[in-house]
């Protein structure tokens, strides 16, 4: 049985350790090796956006990142995003926009609005669904997803 | 985009004499929903946990010769291996077949075997293990393929039920119905003006993001427990009770959070293998499809052919309207061509109407619901002949519309004659709304449309106990789609007088509640929420006769108002709910309270759409440049979540009129399975959809409740449809108006 | 997926001799956007036992710009850094064409403009807009350098010149003048996220009014992208005009051999490059325009 392989990396602030195959995306692992199940899998080839996570500071999808690749990497989920048990803002907003109606696309929108937020505090219309059409949703229409980023960059704004 | 120079998603709200209903709190389940903690189908976990997966036929229509399973159980980490031979003997041959196929296989796709392992690598390792002998048959794809006189045939068992009598010839056609009203004949003569066209449409996917799951535990004590994202655990745990020959009260279905359905989380797939491997190795088994098993191996809705004929006099009045619809049922018998029929003609009255309905079998995957099944096909033509016999006419598309709208007591095509209905008040609302009103911009062509759904109601169940603190726990048995819970927790807490921050909805597993159908068919806040109504009178009822046995008075003396209890002949008696909860146990026990509804006052629902499309004449491209969905949803418990139905429709819709179809090869594969070639709308493709709610309460429900879900995908494929021909006088009769179509097509 | 073994090496050297060692089992992974996927599928040609991580190698994680030299993009460089840089926004600003509609956001935080190259897909939306500007791959490989103009790297759908013991370093994108301009578009039926269904390549060089240089590059209408010389040719010497452009253009439709298939037929690709191409290169007029 050929072995597999030990990872030490950063997950949400936290050193976090585990072994994997390096065949296992960095999406397995977190679900499987590791226990975070809130980035989720919704196609396994980059083009649904449900397993977007933040890795040194950019989006990429999960999927397509292999869990070895891991190693060294600074890497936020969705379990990161409330700051203990404050909601962020822009979980906050998503809630009060009615911005999720099953909620499976939502950790992947919340960390992609979350990274444009960063890079651009105060995105047009167009900026924001440019910078999320890696992500679907199939229950909204995005008319909500979009306000609610709208709203959240205010917010962060009067902070 | 557009200027806002109005109050966007409009509210017009009738009976807003309300606490609860018609605010708009934030749901129960949400902090754990954006926080990443909710538990979905693939989330869940158990001690020993396999991991399954399923061996596919390649193959589009085929005979099994053989399967061989030995080297595949030999491999290192495959705990067990079921076939359809794992299956007992009873239960429906079909629905086992098509869970896992045993003499034959009717779609590439479908499921041969199941294997459990250690880890999902090996699982699919084991897969190539398996040795399946074929005698590969030819497929037919279409409707068209599969109605012709020498068709491949797929069931040699399949006859034609011609209007309701077995013919006896075997054939690809399940069955015909019709339905007349009148007599077309004259009432084509009578008119003036006439359109006659045939349309056709692709098969399409709903397209939820989640992937089909279950896990399955098979305990020693032989009760088989299912965790599953489902529409209907009920209808889980009856089918799976069925095809192992069990009793349902051996089968216990735990429905997890769910990531969309839109109709095609209705039916089973993976549950009953999970459960055969369970059994055979003794551990809890999971299977998650891909998202080629998705669209390969679920239930999309059918591609359909479609032939409309409608004529109407000079003045506008509709003299007579005939339909002729083929849809594809997919491997097995049971498109929703019935339901197309009831929709096609219904928001108009007609004195003359013949509609002929077809269910077809064809070589593609058993078709499933699809929000509104068969309405969004029958509509694309018919509401596309309205459009071109009002230009004909001479007339506004929606003032032809409301001079021949239907209303209460007009008879359908199909039959029933309407209760109280809200068609004309949508076409009004389009009418009058500043999208209409306003000037297109230059280069966009403009489109109306209006859709009909007939909504269902059938069995709900709710119960509610009352906690020390004056909080309620309310559970029901409706998995959540969008933020139902809520609604329905909103029902209770209007009719208590509480808070609905004092109601703790949950939706619980088939041991938990009494039997409830499933949520689809716009019926979840209609027929849970009457469940949670009648619930919360019967706490209702004992709260006062308990107010009284304290008061040491007559119960009809006294009355329970916005969580008040208080004597109508003595104002200092007066208690408020909080402060009898406080006093249950000391006063004689607990309040719990509980019904279980089956309403028959369903109210069908109408959505009216008005699109502004541009199209690059050079490469035939069509945007989206404003978009407004008009809806009768008799009343809006929860708006926010209400204008999300409409919004979320009308995007499926938009998807499905413009890029959204299953490409299939000649051997009858789809060679488009996944999210990148089968192009559902993103956020970049897409401006704001407006939404207007009309309120004309349903007499039927104790809020006026319609149901909202399923309209709004109807009328979006002929809008887009009437903007393109607007924007460039080309009429598009076949789904989708991809750009390529576009670009090639001429103008009439 | 089946199983797969890991490197990192942390020199072109080292990498070299792992993908030399490994007798065509290995393969160089930058972003993984199409290799990860296409090991998941079990495809035909393009399945490794071993995959190289080169993202560690330095010299293929540069992005540096010279006057002279021009831009140098490390085969592993990712599309969200070509946008986010400095000189790139100032001197190669047509790049980012590309660079951002491969695929969406998070696919650009991991894909690689050499990725791209070297997956060698007919649609690869970098590649037309690589050969527009002359860029030049710099390969490296057991018996050494070399230099391979990027349009003839591609052989066929899939397949390119880059041996299975080699390694693209970098690509170079020579230093252009005063008056250059250049602009990749595609069609695609959605916004973002598709592949293209016809792409096009085009650079200018204008003086005093008239086209000093052209290039015109094509994806999707042949098994690689196209680099139809005929239709820069035509522009080279002419006063810029509409009538010009489209005699261009029209080379560009007569050199694509496109085939049919679910995302688009033959003719509509042929159409689409002529509408595409006149306007990559009124795209490109307008910015040499801008420019000079």
């Amino acid at each position: 049985m050929p072995a597999k392989t030990y990872v030490q990396t950063t997950i949400n602030g936290e050193h976090v350790d585990f072994l994997c195959e390096p065949r296992q995306s960095l999406l397995e692992c977190l679900r499987d090796e590791i226990g975070l199940t809130g980035t989720k899998e919704g196609c396994n080839d980059g083009n649904c956006g449900a397993c977007t996570v933040n890795i040194d500071g950019r989006i990429v999808t999960a999927c397509l990142v292999l869990g070895v690749e891991a190693e060294g990497a600074n890497i936020e989920t969705i379990e990161g995003v409330a700051d203990g048990s404050n909601l962020h803002p822009l979980q906050l907003a998503f809630l009060e926009n009615a911005a999720l109606q099953c909620g499976i696309c939502t950790p992947g929108f919340i960390i992609s609005s979350k990274a444009l937020l960063e890079q651009n505090p105060n995105p047009t219309e167009h900026e924001i669904r440019f910078w999320l059409a890696n992500n679907l949703c199939r229950c909204t229409g995005y008319d909500k997803i979009v306000r609610a980023v709208q709203d959240a960059a205010k917010r962060l704004q009067e902070a | 985009m557009t200027t806002a120079d109005y109050e966007r998603n409009m509210v017009l709200a009738t009976d807003t004499d309300y606490k609860v209903i018609g605010t708009r709190p934030v749901r129960h389940d949400g902090a754990d929903k954006v926080t990443g903690r909710a538990i979905y189908g693939a989330d869940f976990d158990a001690a020993g946990l396999l991991q399954g997966k399923i061996l596919r036929s390649p193959h589009a229509h085929a005979k099994i010769i053989s399967i061989d399973t030995s080297k595949a159980e030999k491999l290192d980490g495959v705990k067990a291996v079921v076939t359809s031979k794992d299956f007992p003997q009873a239960g429906n041959k079909w629905l086992k077949d098509n869970i896992l196929a045993s003499d034959k296989v009717l779609y590439a796709g479908q499921a041969i075997a199941g294997v459990a392992a250690s880890n999902p690598h090996v699982a699919e390792s084991a897969l190539s293990l398996i040795d399946v002998e074929y005698e590969v048959l030819t497929p037919v794809l279409t409707t068209q393929e599969a109605m012709a006189s020498n068709a491949s045939i797929l069931h040699e068992s399949l006859t034609t039920e011609e209007l309701g009598e077995d013919t006896g010839v075997v054939s690809n056609i399940a069955s015909h119905s019709q339905h007349v009203k009148g007599d077309i004949a004259k009432g084509f003569e009578e008119a003036d003006v006439i359109v006659e066209r045939e349309y056709n449409t692709k098969t399409v996917h709903q397209g939820y993001i989640e992937p089909h799951n279950a896990t399955a535990l098979w305990s020693h004590d032989g009760r088989l427990h299912i965790w599953c994202s489902t529409q209907g655990s009920f209808v889980v745990r009856d089918s799976v009770a069925e095809l192992l020959d069990m009793p349902v009260s051996m089968v216990r279905v735990t429905p997890t959070e769910i990531g969309g359905g839109f109709g095609g989380k209705i039916p089973i797939y993976l549950e009953p293998v999970a459960a055969l491997l369970s059994r055979k190795t003794g551990a809890p088994v999971k299977i998650v499809m891909s998202r080629k098993e998705t669209f390969e191996a679920s239930g999309p809705t059918p591609g359909s052919q479609i032939k409309i004929k409608i004529g109407a006099k000079h003045d506008g009045t509709m003299t007579a309207a005939y339909a002729w619809m083929a849809m594809e049922a997919g491997a097995y018998p049971g498109s929703p061509v019935g339901a197309a029929v009831q929709c096609v003609f219904s928001t108009y009255d007609i004195e003359n109407s013949t509609i002929d309905g077809f269910d077809v079998v064809v070589n593609k995957p058993k078709t499933a619901a699809y929000r509104a099944p068969g309405a969004p096909n029958a509509a694309f033509g018919a509401e596309q002949a309205v459009n071109e016999l009002a230009e004909k006419l001479g007339m506004d598309p929606i003032e032809l519309r409301l001079k021949n709208v239907a209303t209460e007591g007009t008879r359908r095509p199909d039959g029933p004659v309407f209760g109280r209905i809200g068609a004309k008040e949508v076409l009004e609302a389009m009418r009058d709304h500043p999208h209409y009103q306003s000037a297109k911009a230059e280069g966009t062509g403009r489109g109306v449309s209006i859709g009909f759904w007939f909504n269902i109601g059938f069995d709900s169940a709710c119960n509610i106990a009352v906690n020390k603190d004056g909080s309620i726990n309310l559970t029901e048995g409706s998995t959540d789609i969008g933020g139902s819970r809520t609604s329905i927790a909103m029902h209770a807490a209007e009719v208590l007088g509480i808070p609905v921050e004092d109601v703790r909805p949950t939706v619980v597993d088939t041991d938990t509640i009494g039997f409830t159908a499933v949520t689809g068919g716009s019926r979840t806040t209609f027929a849970t929420g009457w469940a949670a109504y009648e619930a919360a009178q019967d706490v209702k009822q004992q709260c006062i006769e308990r107010a009284a046995k304290i008061w040491d008075v007559k119960a009809n003396n006294l009355q329970m108002e916005d969580g008040v209890i208080s004597s109508q002949s003595d104002s200092e008696l007066k208690m408020t709910f909080k402060e009898l909860a406080e006093q249950l146990s000391d006063t004689g026990g607990g309040i719990s309270g509980s019904a279980s509804v089956n309403p028959s006052g369903v109210g069908g629902s109408f959505a009216g759409n008005i699109a502004d499309v541009s199209i690059d004449p050079e490469t035939g491209k069509a945007t989206v440049e404003r978009f407004t969905c008009v809806q009768d949803v008799g009343k809006a418990i929860h708006p926010s979540y209400v204008e999300g139905q409409m919004q979320g429709g009308s995007v499926q819709g938009i998807g499905w009129a413009l890029n959204e179809e299953y490409f299939m090869n000649d051997e009858g594969t789809m060679t488009n399975s996944s999210l990148l070639d089968y192009r559902m709308p993103t956020s970049l493709d897409l401006p704001m959809i407006d939404t207007v709610i009309v309120e004309v309460a349903n007499p039927g429900h104790p809020f006026g409740v319609r149901g909202v879900g399923e309209a709004n995908i109807v009328p979006p494929t002929p809008t887009i449809a009437n903007a393109i021909y607007d924007a460039t006088g080309k009429r598009m009769t076949e789904l989708p108006m991809s750009p390529g179509a576009i670009q090639s097509a001429s103008p009439e | 997926m089946k199983w797969i073994d890991f490197e990192k090496p942390n020199t072109v050297e080292d990498a070299v001799k792992l993908l030399s060692d490994s007798g065509g089992t290995a393969r160089a992974m930058a972003g993984g956007t199409d290799l990860i996927v296409q090991l998941r599928a079990g495809h035909p040609r393009i399945n490794p036992d071993v995959v190289v991580d080169i993202k560690s190698i330095p010299e293929l994680n540069e992005l540096s710009y010279d006057a002279n030299k021009g831009l140098t993009v490390g085969a592993a460089v990712e599309c969200y850094k070509i946008y986010g840089d400095d000189n790139v926004n100032s001197h190669f600003s047509a790049l980012n064409d590309s660079a951002t509609l491969i695929g969406g956001t998070q696919i650009q935080g991991r894909a690689s403009f050499g990725g791209n190259l070297c997956n060698a897909a007919p649609s690869g939306d970098s590649i037309p807009n690589m050969i527009a500007h002359r860029a030049v791959a710099t390969i490296a490989g057991p018996s050494g350098i070399r230099e391979v103009p990027v349009e003839d790297i591609c052989t066929g759908p899939g397949q390119s010149c880059i041996g299975s013991d080699e390694l693209l370093v970098s690509i170079n994108f020579p230093s252009n003048g005063a008056g250059f301009g250049a602009n990749y578009i595609r069609f695609i039926p959605r916004n973002e996220m598709d592949i293209a269904v016809a792409g096009v390549g085009a650079s200018v060089t204008i003086e005093d009014g008239k086209f000093t240089s052209a290039r015109v590059s094509l994806a999707s209408v042949a098994p690689t992208p196209l680099l139809v010389e005929e239709a820069g040719e035509a522009l080279v010497g002419q006063t810029v005009s509409e009538g010009v452009i489209q005699k261009a253009a029209d080379l560009a439709k007569a050199a694509a051999k496109p085939i049919s298939d679910m995302r688009g037929t033959a003719d509509y690709r042929k159409h689409l490059c002529d509408v595409l191409t006149r306007r990559a290169l009124n795209t490109a007029v307008e910015r040499a325009q801008g420019a000079s």
